[in-house]
């Protein structure tokens, strides 16, 4: 049983990844699309911080005075922390856009905008 | 018993995100997103990354948020339900599902310590850190020292995509604006308890947010958490008060000037290691002890980091906020 529950944040990764790109290309509204996105991100990170566990280990926060105390992996946890500012910052200049183009052609919605545009 | 939870949380995670989806209100949507990093968040904690657990909780749930309301409010709430076309793409995501969870069991399972992951250079961090930097959080002396240009590049993303939004949102719009509702400005001044918790709130989430820049060599934080925090507040009282006393507490020109400093700040610092004698982003030449040196130049880079991050979440909660 616990041997197949190891697997288990694997499987949401995949579900939630999959879930984000059904909304990237299924849906025509722009701010969906851009929660789709933002979702498929999220599930990378679950995905960076998973492989980052160690069983029976803490948090990579060094204790004086403790000793054989194993620590998960820092490594991805850095990747991930910086990703994720630099994530908001990229979903900001995608609404921007959005923004500008609602401005520009009176809708968000990806039919309509073709429409609109012409052949 | 940790498992159970984690399993229930990841569980919920999943019907988050078919919710986020399937509404075909953009508002439920975004406030559905708030929740799933919510529970991201304490996922990440769980699986022992307090850090990032940390600035999921406070850039996902809080700042994302107000940024997508923000677009919202330039745009649509109701998305136009979809006519035809979603088998495919359901078929090609449903393939693509089973390919990836037959895939996972070639992975190494949940936790363990013999994974591929953790035999290169993670146990050197680990085990040298005590000894080259000497600070208890390796997960700061990581992004900060050891892998101090991956930073600087994240750091000038940030910067490039806040100078990018103010390109696209400083153009006036095309259309006569409307003209401005008094109460559009004041915010929530005739709200009495929102007004009356927040300004108690406003104050303890800037301690919170310095200490969080100040301590993040001891616990969990740093500079991407602080700056983020230290947003959150401000964009609070900017909603309590009127986006213009916000505007007038920290002019635009500030925030311009916060932007560009912190990531000169960054740059700097490298650049007087380089001058001193050492390379490119080397701190233990700036000081005649190596590890005061390094320590020395993780407290600069992360000074840098809060305020180039706090002025860009500002910037482009400003750049929404004028616009509407």
């Amino acid at each position: 049983m616990l041997e197949i529950l190891g697997y288990y944040n694997y499987w949401v990764f995949a579900l939630v990844l999959m879930i984000g790109f059904y909304a990237v290309v299924a849906r025509g509204n722009l701010i969906k699309k851009l929660l789709g996105l933002s979702m498929l991100q999220s599930a990378v990170f679950l995905m960076y911080i998973t492989l980052s566990k160690v069983e029976g280990a803490t948090a990579p926060i060094l204790q004086k005075g403790v000793e054989d105390q194993i620590y998960s992996n820092p490594l991805p946890q850095v990747l991930i922390l910086t990703a994720i500012v630099v994530g908001v910052s990229t979903t900001a200049l995608g609404l921007a856009i959005v923004v500008r183009i609602k401005e520009a052609y009176g809708t968000i919605e990806e039919q309509d905008i073709l429409k609109a545009s012409g052949p | 018993m940790i498992i159970v939870f984690a399993v229930f949380l990841l569980t919920l995670l999943v019907l988050t995100a078919v919710a986020v989806v399937r509404t075909e209100n953009l508002f439920v949507a975004v406030m559905l997103m708030a929740i799933f990093s919510l529970l991201m968040a304490t996922n990440f904690f769980i699986l022992d990354a307090a850090d990032v657990a940390l600035t999921e909780a406070a850039v996902g749930a809080g700042v994302t948020t107000v940024i997508f309301l923000g677009a919202l409010a330039l745009t649509a709430e109701q998305e136009k339900p979809i006519v035809s076309g979603r088998w495919l793409p359901l078929a090609v995501v449903s393939v693509t599902v089973l390919v990836i969870i037959y895939a996972s069991f070639d992975q190494p399972r949940l936790g363990d310590p013999g994974a591929p992951a953790h035999q290169h250079v993670a146990p050197w961090y680990l085990e040298k850190t005590a000894e080259f930097i000497d600070i208890p959080n390796i997960v700061t002396a990581v992004l900060a020292s050891y892998r101090g240009y991956d930073t600087l590049g994240e750091v000038f993303v940030v910067f490039a995509a806040c100078i990018g939004v103010l390109f696209l949102l400083s153009v006036p719009p095309v259309k006569p604006q409307k003209s401005k509702s008094s109460d559009n400005s004041s915010g929530l001044r005739h709200h009495l308890i929102p007004q009356v918790v927040g300004r108690l709130l406003v104050p303890f989430i800037f301690l919170f947010g310095l200490y969080v820049q100040f301590h993040g060599e001891y616990g969990p934080g740093g500079g991407f958490q602080a700056g983020a925090i230290i947003a959150t507040g401000i964009i609070l009282y900017a909603l309590l008060e009127g986006e213009a006393a916000a505007l007038n507490a920290i002019p635009k020109s500030v925030l311009m000037a916060m932007v560009c400093g912190g990531a000169m700040l960054y740059g700097m610092v490298g650049v007087a290691g380089m001058i001193l004698g050492g390379n490119f982003l080397d701190y233990s030449v700036l000081h005649s002890d190596p590890v005061i040196g390094q320590q020395m130049g993780i407290i600069l880079i992360e000074a840098g980091v809060g305020i180039t991050v706090c002025g860009a979440l500002l910037s482009i909660f400003h750049a929404f906020a004028e616009r509407d």
